[in-house]
C-alpha cells in the first residue's frame, strides 16, 4: 500500500510544483468582424482610459454630463502601466463587453484593435472632421484607409540644447556632430537619445531611418522596406556617432529618465527627448541646467527636417458599444477646441489641433509649443500595424546589434527584414 | 498530509485484535469512502484550478494565431496549425508566408527560445548553488548562541522582506552607468545593457535578495539536531569539519533538499527581476518570453507555456524522484516524531 502510493504523491508534488510555477497561456485571439450594431443608439456610456493623474478628464466628464444629463458619462480609470491598460482592452474587446463604450489607446496600439475588428469605423454617419488637426496624428489612426480614432493628445521629439554652450541649434545632424567639438572641450558627453533595448530605441531609430527619406514598413502595415540605402543611412549614422563616442556607450543604457538626468547635471551637450523634460528640467532642484538650456526641432538631413516619431493617444469608439451615436458626440466633445485647450492648459496634453499651437497665451505658458509644433508637422508616426508588437520587436532588438557593434548595419537591416516579414505572416 | 492521516489511523484507530477478519474489512472499506468522500471536493478545486488551464493551454497550442486577411485587413482566425507551434519554438521555423518555413531570424522570439532556456538554467544553477553555500553558512552563524543573535535573525531577513519590484529598481540605480557600483569599482561597465554583465547583476540582486529565505529554512533544519549529536561526536575527537560532514550534513539534509526544491522551481519561473532591471535578451528568462509572445499570439504562447511547463514537470520530477524521495519520507518521519 504505502510502495505504492509513494511514486504516485511524487508525481503529483512533481506536477503540482510545475503547474503551479509554469504560465499558461489564455486562449483568444481575434475573429475580425466588422458589423456594426445598433443606429443612432443614445444612452449613458463609459469612458476607460489610464490614470487621470492631473485631474482634468473628471472636470471635461463633469461638464459633459451637466450638458447632457441622459446620456452621462462614467469615467473607469486603469492603471499607470501602458502594458496593463493594452491587456485590460484586450480582455473586454475580447469578451465584446459592452461596458467599455469610448476607449483612449495608445497610437502604436490602434491597428491592432482595427483590424481585430474591435472599433467602430468613423464613417457614415459616425463621419469625423479632421482637416483641423495635425496630418501626422490622422495617419496614426488610419489604418487600411479608414479611420477608426480620433486623435486625442500628441507627442513628438524634440532637441535640447546647452544654449550656453551652443549659440544656435544644429538645423542638420552634421552640423550637431560638428558641435560634438564643445562636448569635448567642455569634457562632456555629446548627444544622447533612448538607445537602451526597449520601445524607446524603436522610436530613435525610426526616427533615424524617417528622417533620411526611409521607412520602416510599406502603406500595408506589414511589409518591410528596410533593404534600401536610405534605411541604411539612417542607421548607419547613429552607428558610426557610437563609433566617433558622438554618442557615449552609456548611451545604450539609457531611456528616457537616465537620458534626462544625465542632462540635467550637466553632462550632455544635447539630447532627443519629449516635451515632458522641459518643465522637469527648469524646477529640478538636482538640475544645474535651469536656464542654460533651450529646445530645437529635431535636426534634420541635408535640407529635410528631422522627422520625429508620433506618441499619444486616440480615442476610439468600440464595435461593441450599444450607445455609438453618444460615444461619437463625446468623442467629437473631446476633440473640440475648448477641450483641447483645457487640456493643454492643465495638463501639458500636446494639443491634436494644429490652430493652437499659434496662440500667444499658450506659447507664453508653454515655450516649447512652436517648437514642437515644428517637430509634429514632420513626424511620422511608428508603422501603422496590427503587427506592431513583434516588428518594435525585431527593430529594437537587430538595432540595438548594430549599435552595440555586434552586427554589421547590413546585417540587423536584412536581419530587421526578414523578423518583420516572418510576423506578418503567421506567428 | 495523506501521509499523517494514515500513520495516525493505524497508530490509534486499530481495530481490537478479537473483532472477525470480515468486519476489519467492512470498516477499512467504509473508512476508504469516507477519505475518498472528504478529498473529493479538493480533487474538484484541483481539476478547476490546475487541470483546466493546462488542457485549455494545450488543445490552443494547436491552433494557428490569427493572420490577417490581405482583402479586408482584418484578422481571420488560424486553424489547426498541427506541431507548427511547437516546432516554432523548439526548431526555430519561421513561417516565409508563402507556405514554408525558415529558420527564424534575430528579432524573432522563435530565435530567442534556447538562448532563454540557457539564461533561465544559467540563472537556476548559479543562484541556487550561491544561496544554498552562503545561506548554510548563515544559517549556521545564526544557530549558534551570541548575544544579539535575535537581531541579528531579524536583520538577515531586510532583503527577502522587500518587494522584488523595489529590489530591482534599487539595484537599477546602484549598477546604473554612473551608479555606486562603478564609481567603487572605478569601471564604465554597462550593468543594464551588455550580455554578460546584466547577467552577473541578476545573480548578485537574486542571491542578496533570497539567501536570507534559504538561510532561514536550513536554520530550521539545523535546530532540529539534538545537541547529544554534537557532544558524542566531540568525545569521539571528531573535527570541525568530519563534524560537519558526516553529522550535521546528513541531519539537516531533508530540510536543505526542500528549501533547494523551491529555489530551483521560484528560479526556473523568474520573472520580475529581469523585467524590472532590464539587459534586455540577455536575461530574458521563459517567463518574460511567455509574456512578450502573449502579446504577439496567444496561440503561440500556449505552445510556449507548454513546452515550458513540461521541461520544469520534468525538472521537478526528477529532482523529487531522485534526490527528494528521501523528503517525502523523512517528512513523514519527521511528523510521527521518530526523527533518524
Amino acid at each position: 500500500m504505502k510502495a505504492s502510493r509513494r511514486p504516485l504523491l511524487v508525481a503529483g508534488l512533481a506536477i503540482a510544483s510545475a503547474a503551479a510555477l509554469s504560465l499558461v497561456g489564455c486562449s483568444g485571439g481575434g475573429g475580425g468582424s466588422n458589423s456594426s450594431s445598433g443606429g443612432n443608439d443614445r444612452g449613458p456610456i463609459t469612458y476607460v482610459q489610464g490614470k487621470d493623474n492631473n485631474n482634468v478628464i473628471r472636470p471635461l466628464i463633469d461638464k459633459w454630463n451637466t450638458a447632457h444629463p441622459k446620456e452621462k458619462v462614467t469615467l473607469k480609470e486603469q492603471s499607470d502601466n501602458a502594458d496593463q491598460q493594452h491587456d485590460d482592452l484586450v480582455q473586454h474587446f475580447q469578451a465584446k463587453d459592452s461596458g467599455y463604450d469610448v476607449v483612449s489607446v495608445d497610437v502604436v496600439w490602434t491597428a491592432e484593435f482595427a483590424a481585430k475588428g474591435w472599433l467602430q469605423p468613423l464613417t457614415g454617419s459616425y463621419k469625423l472632421d479632421t482637416s483641423k488637426l495635425l496630418p501626422a496624428t490622422v495617419n496614426s489612426a488610419t489604418y487600411n484607409n479608414t479611420l477608426y480614432a480620433a486623435p486625442f493628445a500628441t507627442d513628438g521629439g524634440i532637441l535640447y540644447y546647452r544654449s550656453d554652450l551652443v549659440k544656435t541649434p544644429p538645423a542638420t545632424w552634421d552640423d550637431m556632430m560638428k558641435d560634438c567639438d564643445i562636448a569635448k572641450a567642455n569634457n562632456m558627453d555629446c548627444y544622447a537619445g533612448q538607445f537602451a533595448d526597449y520601445e524607446g530605441l524603436t522610436v530613435n531609430v525610426a526616427e533615424a531611418i524617417n528622417t533620411n527619406g526611409g521607412t520602416v514598413v510599406g502603406k500595408d502595415g506589414k511589409t518591410p522596406t528596410l533593404d534600401t540605402s536610405d534605411a541604411k543611412a539612417g542607421l548607419q549614422r547613429l552607428v558610426d556617432a557610437f563609433k566617433d563616442g558622438n554618442i557615449p556607450q552609456a548611451a545604450l543604457t539609457y531611456q528616457e529618465e537616465q537620458g534626462r538626468q544625465s542632462f540635467e547635471a550637466g553632462k550632455l551637450l544635447f539630447m532627443r527627448n519629449w516635451p515632458y523634460v522641459y518643465s522637469l528640467a527648469t524646477t529640478d532642484g538636482s538640475s544645474v541646467v535651469k536656464d542654460k538650456f533651450a529646445v530645437a526641432p529635431l535636426p534634420g538631413v541635408g535640407s529635410g527636417a528631422g522627422a520625429s516619431s508620433l506618441g499619444g493617444h486616440n480615442i476610439a469608439v468600440s464595435q461593441f458599444s450599444k450607445h455609438k451615436a453618444t460615444a461619437v458626440d463625446f468623442m467629437k466633445f473631446m476633440e473640440s477646441d475648448d477641450s483641447q485647450k483645457y487640456l493643454v492648459v492643465k495638463a501639458s496634453n500636446a494639443p491634436v489641433i494644429a490652430s493652437l499651437y499659434s496662440d500667444p497665451d499658450l506659447n507664453k505658458q508653454l515655450p516649447y509649443l512652436s517648437t514642437l509644433k515644428k517637430s509634429l508637422d514632420s513626424a511620422v508616426p511608428r508603422p501603422v500595424s496590427p503587427f506592431y508588437p513583434a516588428i518594435t520587436k525585431a527593430v529594437a532588438d537587430d538595432s540595438f546589434a548594430a549599435l552595440k557593434g555586434t552586427e554589421s548595419v547590413d546585417q540587423a537591416l536584412s536581419d530587421m527584414q526578414k523578423a518583420i516579414k516572418t510576423a506578418g505572416s503567421g506567428s | 498530509m495523506s501521509a499523517t492521516v494514515i500513520g495516525a489511523a493505524r497508530g490509534s484507530d486499530a481495530p481490537p485484535p478479537s473483532e472477525k477478519r470480515g468486519g476489519l474489512q467492512r470498516a477499512q472499506r467504509l473508512r476508504n469512502r469516507n477519505a475518498l468522500l472528504l478529498i473529493i471536493p479538493t480533487l474538484v478545486l484541483l481539476a478547476i484550478v490546475i487541470g483546466y488551464p493546462i488542457v485549455s493551454a494545450i488543445i490552443t497550442s494547436f491552433q494557428k494565431d490569427a493572420g490577417l486577411d490581405p482583402a479586408t485587413g482584418f484578422f481571420v482566425q488560424g486553424g489547426f496549425a498541427g506541431f507548427s507551434n511547437f516546432t516554432h519554438w523548439l526548431l526555430q521555423r519561421c513561417p516565409t508566408g508563402d507556405g514554408g518555413t525558415t529558420s527564424c531570424p534575430p528579432g524573432n522570439l522563435g530565435a530567442q527560445f534556447w538562448n532563454s532556456t540557457f539564461t533561465t538554467f544559467f540563472f537556476t544553477v548559479a543562484t541556487v548553488v550561491l544561496e544554498t553555500v552562503i545561506g548554510f553558512w548563515m544559517a549556521i552563524v545564526m544557530n549558534r548562541a551570541f548575544s544579539g543573535r535575535a537581531l541579528v535573525r531579524t536583520a538577515i531577513l531586510v532583503p527577502w522582506a522587500i518587494p522584488t519590484a523595489v529590489t530591482a529598481k534599487l539595484w537599477v540605480f546602484m549598477f546604473s552607468v554612473a551608479g555606486i557600483v562603478n564609481a567603487l569599482f572605478n569601471s564604465h561597465i554597462l550593468w543594464t545593457s551588455d550580455d554578460w554583465p546584466s547577467r552577473f547583476a541578476i545573480i548578485i540582486i537574486d542571491v542578496w535578495k533570497t539567501t536570507p529565505f534559504m538561510a532561514l529554512l536550513i536554520l530550521a533544519g539545523l535546530q532540529l539536531i539534538p545537541g547529544e549529536v554534537y557532544e558524542a561526536a566531540r568525545v569521539d575527537g571528531a573535527s570541525t569539519w568530519k563534524t560537519f560532514w558526516t553529522v550535521t550534513l546528513p541531519l539537516v539534509r531533508p530540510a536543505l533538499l526542500v528549501a533547494v526544491l523551491f529555489r530551483v522551481l521560484d528560479a526556473l519561473r523568474m520573472y520580475d527581476l529581469p523585467a524590472i532591471f532590464g539587459g534586455g535578451n540577455a536575461t530574458a528568462t521563459w517567463s518574460i518570453l511567455v509574456v512578450e509572445q502573449l502579446r504577439q499570439g496567444p496561440n503561440s504562447a500556449s505552445a510556449l507555456s507548454t513546452i515550458v511547463f513540461v521541461f520544469i514537470f520534468l525538472i521537478a520530477y526528477i529532482f523529487v524522484r531522485f534526490l527528494g524521495a528521501n523528503v517525502v519520507q523523512t517528512t513523514q518521519a519527521q511528523q510521527k516524531g521518530e526523527l533518524k
